[in-house]
C-alpha cells in the first residue's frame, strides 16, 4: 500500500495527497492505493501539482493500515508525519492527529 | 570584531533583493524548481523533512549581542522560538517558510549577517578557534586571516562552481580547537624562527563516507602569500577534482588519488606562477587594517578576581563545579574564557531558545565586552570575562538554564539534527545524545570519567563528526530500523585520528548500554585518573573493549 508525500512549495510543510486530489497536512486523510494503477494515478496527480508549483519532492511512501490508521513503514516517514520525536509539542503531533511512532 | 564597510552593506543588500526576486518568481511559477534549487541553496535554504531549513553564516563563530538578539527575533517571529548551532559554527532555523525567507535575510543584513555560501559547491563559511584572540596558548588571532579569506571567497567568480563544497578552518594555537585536519584546507597560524607570522598548510581532510585526515603540504607559508597559495590549491582542485561522481568530488579524494607529494608540487607550481604576477600578495597595510577590527578589548586590571572566585566557590558548590569545568585560561590572568554549555542534561545539543539568546546577549554586553563565540562543539563561549565577574555571569546563566558544568565531559556531546529533522539522515542522533547524557547525569560520575568526547551522526555524511569522536556513533538504517555503529579512538585535535569500528552495531535500545560498557571498561583498565579515555584507548587498543561488548563473540572473531 502506498500514499503520495510531498512538501508544499510556499512553506515546505509536509503534505500528502488526499481524496479529490486535495493536498492534506494530516496523514490520516491521505489516499491509500493498493495497486500499480493506483500508484500511477498518485504520481500523475503529483506531477501535475509539481508543474503547477503547488508542491515539491513528491514521492510514494510505503504504508500499512493498522486498526484503520495509516502507518508509514519507514521511521523517516512516521517522523515526517508526526514531527520531531524530541519535541512532542512541535509539529503535526502537537495537533494530535498524527500517526503513532512506534 | 569586523564591521561591514560601505561595499559590504551594498553587496549584502543587493543579494537580498536578488533573492527576494528569485523567491517571488519561483512562487509565481516563473522559474522552475530545477532552476530555483541551486539559487536557494546558494542562499542557505534547504528543504528538510518537515519544512525548509535556513542556515545562517556566523563567520569564524564570532557573534555580537545585537546579532544574537536579531536571531532571537527571527526565531520568535518566523520560526518556532529556537535555533540550532552546528558543528560549522553556523546557526540553523528548522521551520521557516520560503515566502518569509527574503524578509528574514533583510533582518539579518541589518545586523551584518547573511546566508550566502552556507550551501552549494563553493567556499563555505570559514571557521576558526572559538577562543581566538583570548586563549593564553595562542600565537596570534586567526580571525583576521579568516576574514580576509571570507572577503576573498565571497562570490569568487573562479570558485563559485567547484566540483564540490569546500571548507577552510584556521587556528592560531598549537592546541587545535578548530579541528583543522578534517577540513579541505586547514591553516595553522604560527611563527617561524625569525618571528614572522605564517601558516602550516594542510589539505584534503574530510569526514563523510570516505574519512581522511588532511596532509600537511607546507610547513610555513608567509602570511602575505595566504591568498596566492589558497588560490593555487583551489585552482588545482577546480581543474583536476572529479565532477563525474558526487561521492568522489571532494579534494580529499583528489589528494588521495594524486598523492600528497604530487599534489603539493602541482600546488607549488601554480603558486609560483601566481606569485610571479604579484597581484595576490597581501599588502602589509591591508593585513594590519583587518587585524585592527579584531583588536582585543581594553582589559582593565581586575586583581580582585581570585579572591572573589575563591569566596564564591567556597559558598556555592555549583559555582565551584562550573568554574572547574567551563573556564579556559585567558591571556590576561585577571580574565577567563567561559564556555556556556548548550548541553544541559536531556536537552538537545546545540539548541537555544529565543529567550536564552537574548539573555546571553545581555550577559555578553554587560560582562564580556560584547563578544560571543560559537564553538564547533555546539557550545557558546564568552571569550573575555573578568574573573571578578564570574559569579555574576554564573548566576545569570543559572537563571536561564545554561550553567551546566560539563564542558569536555561525557555529557558534552556533539549531535547532528539527525532523522528528527534532516532529509538525508537514516537514524536519529539527538535522542541518543539525550539518553547518554541522562544515563551519565551524575556530576561526580562525569568528573570521575574525565575528558571524553562523544560525537553522533545520523548518517554517513558525518555532520556530527563521529569519525573523530573518542567514542563515535553513526546511525544507519538496517532492515527499516535504526542501528548504531560505534567507533573508538578518534580525535579532532592536533593529534587527530580516525576512530576504528569496534564491531557490529547496536539497536536503539542497546546503544546507551554499549556506551556505558565502553566507559566502564576504560575505568577498569586505566592506569590512573590522569590517563584519559583517549590515552587509554591508544595504549590498550580495541581488544578489551571488544571483549567487554561482545564477549565470546569477539574471541571467536
Amino acid at each position: 500500500m502506498k500514499i503520495l508525500a510531498a512538501n508544499r512549495l510556499t512553506d515546505g510543510v509536509a503534505v500528502w495527497l488526499g481524496e479529490d486530489d486535495v493536498w492534506v497536512e494530516d496523514i490520516s486523510q491521505a489516499r491509500v492505493v493498493r495497486d500499480k494503477e493506483g500508484e500511477e494515478s498518485l504520481l500523475r496527480t503529483g506531477e501535475v501539482a509539481f508543474q503547477r508549483n503547488e508542491v515539491v519532492d513528491a514521492e510514494l511512501v510505503d504504508v500499512e493500515v493498522v486498526d484503520g490508521a495509516i502507518r508509514p513503514l519507514r521511521l523517516r516517514e512516521r517522523i515526517r508525519a508526526a514531527g520531531p520525536t524530541i519535541h512532542p509539542e512541535i509539529g503535526k503531533q502537537a495537533l494530535k492527529r498524527a500517526v503513532t511512532l512506534v | 570584531m569586523y564591521r561591514y564597510d560601505e561595499f559590504d552593506h551594498a553587496f549584502v543588500k543587493a543579494r537580498v533583493a536578488q533573492f527576494r526576486d528569485q523567491v517571488e518568481r519561483r512562487l509565481s511559477g516563473e522559474i522552475t524548481e530545477a532552476q530555483f534549487k541551486p539559487l536557494r541553496l546558494m542562499n542557505g535554504v534547504y528543504l528538510q523533512l518537515h519544512s525548509y531549513m535556513l542556515r545562517i553564516a556566523i563567520p569564524y563563530g564570532t557573534l555580537a549581542p545585537r546579532q544574537m538578539r536579531m536571531l532571537a527575533h527571527i526565531a520568535r517571529t518566523y520560526d518556532k522560538g529556537y535555533g540550532h548551532f552546528t558543528t560549522r559554527q553556523n546557526l540553523q532555523f528548522h521551520w521557516p517558510a520560503l515566502k518569509d525567507v527574503p524578509e528574514i535575510l533583510e533582518h539579518l543584513a541589518s545586523v551584518e549577517m547573511h546566508c550566502i555560501q552556507t550551501s552549494g559547491n563553493c567556499v563555505r563559511n570559514i571557521t576558526a578557534d572559538h577562543l581566538a584572540g583570548a586563549a593564553a596558548d595562542e600565537v596570534a588571532d586567526p580571525r583576521p586571516y579568516a576574514e580576509i579569506l571570507r572577503q576573498w571567497s565571497s562570490l569568487h567568480p573562479e570558485f563559485s562552481f567547484l566540483p564540490r563544497k569546500f571548507k577552510i578552518a584556521v587556528t592560531g594555537a598549537e592546541r587545535d580547537r578548530a579541528a583543522i585536519q578534517i577540513y579541505d584546507i586547514g591553516l595553522h597560524l604560527k611563527k617561524d624562527a625569525a618571528g614572522r607570522l605564517g601558516f602550516a598548510v594542510y589539505v584534503g581532510g574530510g569526514l563523510g563516507r570516505t574519512p581522511i585526515l588532511a596532509k600537511k603540504i607546507r610547513d610555513f607559508l608567509p602570511e602575505e602569500d595566504l591568498l596566492a597559495y589558497v588560490t593555487a590549491i583551489l585552482r588545482v582542485y577546480n581543474l583536476y577534482g572529479r565532477r563525474d561522481n558526487k561521492w568522489k568530488a571532494r579534494i580529499k579524494i583528489l589528494v588521495h588519488e594524486t598523492g600528497a607529494e604530487e599534489l603539493r608540487s602541482q600546488v607549488e607550481h601554480e603558486f609560483a606562477g601566481i606569485k610571479k604576477g604579484g597581484e595576490l600578495k597581501l599588502p602589509e597595510a591591508d593585513i594590519r587594517a583587518i587585524q585592527a577590527y579584531f583588536a582585543p578589548p581594553a582589559l582593565e586590571p581586575r586583581p580582585e578576581g581570585d579572591a572573589a572566585v575563591a569566596k564564591a566557590a567556597a559558598e556555592d558548590p555549583g559555582f565551584a563545579a562550573w568554574i572547574s569545568r567551563n573556564l579556559h585560561t585567558h591571556k590576561n590572568p585577571d580574565y577567563a574564557c567561559v564556555t556556556i554549555s548548550l548541553k544541559g542534561i536531556g536537552e538537545v545539543p546545540g539548541d537555544i531558545s529565543a529567550d536564552q539568546m537574548e539573555a546571553v546577549a545581555d550577559i555578553a554586553e554587560r560582562f564580556a565586552f560584547s563578544e560571543i563565540r560559537v564553538s564547533h562543539e555546539q557550545n557558546l563561549v564568552l571569550p573575555h570575562v573578568a574573573r571578578a565577574d564570574l559569579k555574576q555571569v554564573y548566576d545569570r546563566l543559572v537563571k536561564i538554564g545554561l550553567a551546566t558544568a560539563n564542558a569536555g565531559l561525557v555529557t558534552d556531546i556533539i549531535a547532528c539534527p539527525g532523522l528528527d529533522y534532516c532529509a538525508l539522515a537514516n537514524a536519529r542522533s539527538i535522542p541518543v545524545a539525550q539518553q547518554i547524557a541522562t544515563r551519565f547525569a551524575d556530576p561526580v560520575r562525569q568528573e570521575e570519567i574525565g575528558e571524553l568526547k562523544i560525537k553522533i551522526s545520523g548518517c554517513i555524511n558525518a555532520c556530527g563528526h563521529h569519525h573523530v569522536g573518542h567514542i563515535g556513533i553513526l546511525g544507519v538504517e538496517k532492515k527499516g530500523s535504526e542501528l548504531y555503529q560505534v567507533t573508538l579512538g578518534g580525535s579532532g585535535d592536533e593529534n587527530a585520528a580516525l576512530g576504528e569500528i569496534i564491531g557490529r552495531g547496536f539497536g536503539p535500545d542497546e546503544i546507551v548500554d554499549a556506551v556505558e560498557t565502553i566507559i566502564e571498561t576504560y575505568l577498569s583498565h586505566r592506569l590512573d585518573k590522569s590517563e584519559t579515555f583517549l590515552a587509554a584507548y591508544r595504549r590498550l587498543g580495541p581488544a578489551p573493549f571488544k571483549e567487554a561488548l561482545y564477549g565470546s563473540e569477539a574471541k571467536a572473531a
